[in-house]
């Protein structure tokens, strides 16, 4: 029951608010509830993860192979338990900062819909019901993104539309071959079928394949040009929420593909490595030749997933912890950068760095809570992003692994540089003359900084109690690399 | 039956990405929708190509004999229909939507929001 939960909760609250269409209020009503009950069940799900592993539902009472699963083990349980913590801070964030016009257009169910089909990805335990979370994830998220209208939204939804419909048609063909090949799509099936597959180089299509679906989700070198062409369009409410999950479920998908069904072969190995490498490094280039805040920081989207895809590259324990908390720690300081880079723009009416300046003096607070994340991006100890770095170059060294882990180093500087770029231009600077200066009522301020800090404290309790934190991705990582426990839960025999 | 199959599909991919690559907003949205069925035809001629043997235990027999259709892939085949004919829809009206508020079909033209 427990595992149905984070799929039924937004599901019933998309259909209450759809039902409550004249409603603003309702509508209003209906999305916190929802992402307060998906934060909720999150909690639930993890904890009852934590005491009796891993956890299975065959749906339907259908038996393994042949119905549908679904499985939570550790990962699953912390990104549904992430997924709950960024709904509730992006429904606050958005009663404040949407127009109402947005909100009528069902904006909350739209929403809903989307977490339900992130919520039942990284709790699916068959391939091709991933491809239809995936599908249910991909037309809400197509919806959020057009709405409203705007020239730049509608401009940027044709290439993200694009790009996601060919990723989608690259992973049905791969789920219909490994059917064809194997018979099966359930994952736990699939960890020993394919091995002894009759045609040697089928495994290797498909993990291309598969590495190409879910890299153009994912947004890897090169296949993440729809992300900075269309991510700085919507509101920033939807920014955060795209560059939160749907990013991650792309990176999950990977994870889940490279250590159970296709595991890492000595020719996928170096390709992941060197395509992390460049994903680190084309990001950020990109970020540092920006100058508005949004822009910028979907870059940085791009170059924290190539530090994700190391952590998988290097297939160690250690290399795989360091991709979970890293997973973590990025959703959670990157989507308090894209709300304080919404505050910003409410406070001085752009986001432009040019015409930002002064607000450091006017609003320190507001500058602490861009600076709290921003460092934790950069990887400054003691917070978040200091100890997920610290796990990957660890298991960059120990692996032998040199130009990757070189890569991550000067990668970090410059983040460490860019994030200097907005701090400098935007808080530190002098305002340029006639910039306006517009005053929030304190529920706005509530309703704006209250989410923005929250997810700053979070990657701070983050990095202060790195101990659990890291223990929790390390039992994550070992429950990923050695998939019997999986396999034994799922089909019921070792 | 199954050497037919695959010369279509790899025709459907063929064509498909071909328009995918045009400038124009209509080849586009006709190569997204080539690319789906070519998908589509793909799983069926994965799943096995068989005729006449549908996967029903004869009167008075107590399993199937061997050889039989396999339903499942038509199962998934079904639901990729489905979800591609929702998904094609809702991207011919964006597309639709595009196209008025830019006032080109160019591709080309639609480049404010690259960097």
């Amino acid at each position: 029951m427990l595992l149905v939960l984070p799929i039924l909760v937004p599901f019933f609250c998309a259909a209450t608010s759809l039902l409550a269409w004249r409603s603003l209020t309702a509508q209003r009503l209906c999305g916190v509830a929802g992402a307060v009950g998906l934060l909720a069940s999150g909690v639930a799900l993890f904890a009852a993860v934590q005491r009796a592993g891993i956890l299975v539902v065959q749906v339907g009472n259908w038996p393994a192979p042949f119905g549908i699963t679904l499985v939570a083990d550790v990962l699953s349980a912390v990104m549904v338990l992430l997924t709950g913590v960024i709904a509730v801070a992006v429904a606050v964030f958005a009663l404040g900062s949407l127009d109402g016009r947005r909100e009528r257009f069902g904006y909350h169910a739209l929403v809903q819909v989307l977490l339900m089909g992130v919520c039942g990805a990284f709790l699916t335990g068959d391939l091709f019901n991933l491809y239809v979370w995936f599908e249910v994830m991909l037309i809400a998220s197509f919806a959020l993104l057009a709405l409203g209208g705007e020239r730049a939204q509608l401009e940027g939804a044709v290439k993200y539309v694009t790009l996601n419909l060919v990723s989608s048609a690259v992973f049905l063909a791969a789920a219909g071959i490994t059917y064809g090949v194997t018979g099966t799509l359930n994952f736990a099936d699939l960890a020993h079928r394919l091995a002894a597959a009759p045609h040697p180089g089928v495994g290797l299509t498909l993990a291309m394949l598969l590495l190409v679906a879910f890299g153009i989700k994912a947004a890897i070198f090169p296949l993440f040009f729809w992300l900075p062409a269309s991510y700085h369009t919507p509101p920033v409410a939807v920014t955060t929420l795209f560059s939160g999950l749907l990013t991650k479920v792309g990176v999950y998908a990977l994870i889940r593909v490279f250590t159970l069904v296709v595991p890492l072969t000595a020719v996928t190995q170096p390709l992941l490595l060197t395509v992390a490498g460049l994903t680190m490094v084309t990001g950020v280039l990109g970020a540092i030749a920006q100058h508005e805040m949004r822009r910028l920081l979907a870059f940085h989207v791009v170059s924290q997933i190539g530090y994700l895809l190391m952590g998988l590259g290097l297939a160690s324990p250690l290399g795989l912890a360091g991709a979970v908390y890293f997973m973590v720690h990025v959703t959670l300081a990157k989507s308090a950068l894209f709300l304080v880079s919404g505050i910003v723009q409410r406070l001085r009416g752009s986001f432009e760095l040019d015409r930002l300046g002064g607000l450091w003096r006017d609003h320190p607070y507001v500058s602490l809570l861009f600076l709290v994340p921003a460092l934790a991006l950069a990887g400054i100890p003691p917070l978040s992003g200091f100890w997920a770095k610290l796990l990957l170059l660890q298991a960059g060294l120990a692996a032998a692994h040199w130009w990757v882990t070189a890569t991550a180093l000067a990668v970090s500087l410059l983040t460490l540089f860019s994030m200097t770029k907005i701090w400098a231009a935007a808080f530190w600077a002098a305002a340029p003359p006639g910039v306006p200066g517009a005053a929030l009522t304190r529920r706005q301020w509530l309703l704006l900084g209250g989410p923005a800090a929250g997810l700053g404290l979070l990657t701070v309790l983050m990095g202060v109690a790195a101990d659990p934190a890291i223990g929790l991705a390390q039992r994550a990582a070992a429950q990923l690399l050695d998939p019997s426990a999986y396999v034994a839960a799922v089909l019921g025999r070792p | 039956m199954e050497l037919l199959l695959a010369l279509t599909v790899g025709v459907l991919y063929a064509a498909g990405v071909y328009l995918l690559l045009r400038r124009s907003l209509v080849k586009l949205v006709i190569g997204l929708v080539l690319l789906g069925h070519a998908a589509n035809l793909l799983i069926m001629a994965a799943g096995r190509v068989s005729a006449g043997v549908p996967p029903i235990i004869p009167a008075g027999a107590t399993a199937l004999t061997p050889p039989h259709a396999d339903p499942l892939p038509q199962a998934l085949v079904l639901t990729a229909i489905v979800i591609g004919f929702g998904v094609q829809a809702f991207a011919l009206v964006l597309l639709k939507r595009a196209y008025q508020v830019a006032g080109t079909d160019d591709l080309d033209a639609l480049h404010t929001t690259d960097t």
